[in-house]
């Protein structure tokens, strides 16, 4: 599957409602034989038809294609990704803690062992005391050990994580390393 | 009326061994866990019942030292995740860099980084044969390995100046050009070579008590190998084509034929046999190229300072152990925002707890030994 399948595929899983109420309204109408606007019901593309609130897709900066999902969603999502007889990314080959400076994320790089396609998922948030995501452990079980090194070094929690704890760090280690806002004056060398 | 000694004297009834689990750490500092690795093992008696890696011992924050360097200067970085493969790890690195600046490297370039590649293949693979017999008891291996892995290093010491930590590659070609006795020298080696794997075959794959340890032990099915994110000679043990070099050509690869070693058992012995042959495609691969180097420069100029465009850019590489992937999330400035390595040793540590439950501690040992621990590549 190419990107544009792919986006189209994805996109028709979190349809906008205001198109479907705008479709519904268009029906109704068409009592009163009104061809034309048929014609548009069937125009309507798959991007336009994607909640913009709920994901939103890109191509740019990346050679892969992006989704960027909202939290509450990812794992719906990633359950689709995986058990879609059509995608099915059954391959979690990399999986990265970010802080974009003010927002706290984890990238998702996914393939297809089978088409060999790939995508690449996206998850942010602005809460930085108490990031939280779902868990994607009971999809793919690498993700256990990657989700628990992303607590160690991004402090993001995991929602029904089987065993959450710090992996690397000792368990008194304060702060979280690998944030932008992470400060040792002892150990680490600014320049 | 009883006795006192009948009192106590157990009957059928009131004996209670009560099978009692306990914590054993292994490691640290344990000899097969070359390095330094502390494995938490719940054990009934002989029989595992969880086994749970504690990391981190040598963990030096590679990802957030990359942060401040240049580009130039993560290269170097990367020799001291997996040293095994350390030319590999570099020509990640580059690729990605490479890919970045949309920068088209001379031919020359892409066949003495496969070639040099491929030998570091082979020298990671001698020295995983070695420590393999050893770990389960054949010490003898260890010497023959280690004698065959020798000369590449010397073909190594010649070309790049160093044995292990090699710094070949920078952004833009390599560092200078291959030394006069290369190509001799590999010549030499891959005549030797070719002798020495049937005497490996000999030595060690055909033992009958080696056998009797490996078949049948550690058993991975290719579902889980994929669902693990597992990857080189153990995903391929387990029948899961997952070959970046197959799937992904980079460099000079896709001019070369070569077959994907795979095995379908999923057992210690096929993850075994599959670096056996691997050795057998490397050398074919040193063969196709090394007496078709094609002249020409050995870098491109690239700008003193390397700034990449803004934008997000991944490069996965086959190191000795499997998938290598760099991530570099790039602002445009000359550091890189963000740097992630996906090794190869951190996935495939996480599935010893699925295949090592239920076997013995002797066992657990062998099985480790065929996952072809680094351990600094865990820790990074």
């Amino acid at each position: 599957m190419n990107n544009n399948e792919l986006q189209e595929l994805i996109g028709s899983w979190f349809p906008n409602p205001e198109v479907t109420i705008a479709s519904v309204v268009v029906e109704e109408n068409q009592e009163s034989s009104d061809l034309s606007t048929e014609k548009n019901v069937e125009k309507i593309t798959a991007k336009e038809g994607i909640n913009p609130s709920l994901l939103s897709f890109t191509e740019e900066d990346s050679e892969f294609l992006t989704i960027l999902v909202k939290p509450e969603h990812l794992h719906s999502l990633m359950k689709q990704l995986k058990n879609n007889p059509k995608t099915q990314f059954d391959y979690l080959y990399c999986l990265t803690g970010m802080d974009w400076g003010k927002e706290l994320g984890v990238v998702y790089h996914l393939e297809s062992t089978v088409y060999r396609h790939q995508l690449v998922v996206k998850v942010n948030t602005e809460d930085r005391e108490n990031p939280v995501f779902d868990s994607v452990c009971d999809i793919w079980k690498t993700a256990e050990f990657h989700e628990r090194e992303v607590f160690d070094f991004f402090g993001i929690k995991f929602n029904n994580h089987p065993n959450l704890k710090y992996l690397f760090l000792t368990e008194e280690w304060e702060g979280y390393p690998l944030r932008k806002d992470y400060v040792d004056e002892v150990n680490m060398v600014i320049k | 009326m009883k006795t006192e000694a009948e009192k106590i004297a157990p009957t059928a009834t009131n004996i209670n061994f009560k099978s009692e689990e306990y914590f054993v750490n292994m490691g640290p500092q344990h000899p097969a866990t070359h390095g330094v690795l502390r494995l938490l093992l719940t054990i009934d008696g002989e029989i595992i019942k969880k086994v749970e890696p504690d990391l981190g011992y040598i963990h030096r924050s590679i990802e957030k030292m990359c942060e401040r360097n240049s580009y130039q200067q993560i290269v170097h970085l990367t020799d001291r995740m997996d040293y095994l493969s350390s030319h590999i790890n570099n020509e990640a690195v580059c690729l990605t860099v490479e890919k970045a600046l949309q920068l088209e490297v001379p031919d020359r370039v892409k066949v003495i980084r496969t070639i040099i590649g491929e030998l570091t293949r082979i020298a990671s693979h001698c020295l995983w044969w070695g420590v393999m017999g050893m770990d389960v008891g054949a010490l003898t291996t260890y010497f023959y390995g280690f004698r065959d892995r020798e000369m590449i290093n010397d073909i190594f010491e010649e070309t790049c100046g160093a044995r292990l930590t090699m710094n070949y590659n920078i952004p833009g070609g390599l560092m200078w050009d291959i030394h006069p006795n290369f190509v001799k020298r590999t010549k030499e080696f891959v005549a030797h070579f070719k002798t020495k794997i049937p005497e490996y075959d000999r030595l060690l794959t055909g033992n009958i008590i080696f056998q009797k340890r490996m078949k049948g032990v550690g058993i991975l099915s290719k579902e889980d190998a994929i669902s693990f994110g597992a990857s080189g000679p153990v995903a391929r043990g387990s029948g899961y084509s997952c070959d970046v070099r197959k799937h992904h050509p980079y460099s000079a690869l896709d001019k070369v034929t070569f077959n994907e070693a795979l095995k379908t058992e999923g057992d210690s012995l096929a993850r075994y046999q599959v670096r056996i042959q691997e050795m057998w495609e490397s050398l074919s691969i040193i063969e196709q190229l090394i007496d078709n180097i094609p002249e020409g420069d050995y870098k491109v100029a690239t700008n003193t300072v390397i700034k990449l465009p803004k934008g997000e850019y991944y490069q996965k590489v086959e190191t000795a152990r499997g998938e290598l992937g760099v991530y570099i999330v790039s602002t445009g400035t000359k550091n890189p925002y963000r740097v992630k390595f996906r090794s190869p040793g951190f996935s495939n540590i996480s599935l010893l707890n699925h295949i090592a439950v239920g076997g013995k501690i002797g066992d657990l040992v062998a099985t480790m030994a065929t996952l072809d621990i680094v351990v600094p590549d865990i820790d990074r």
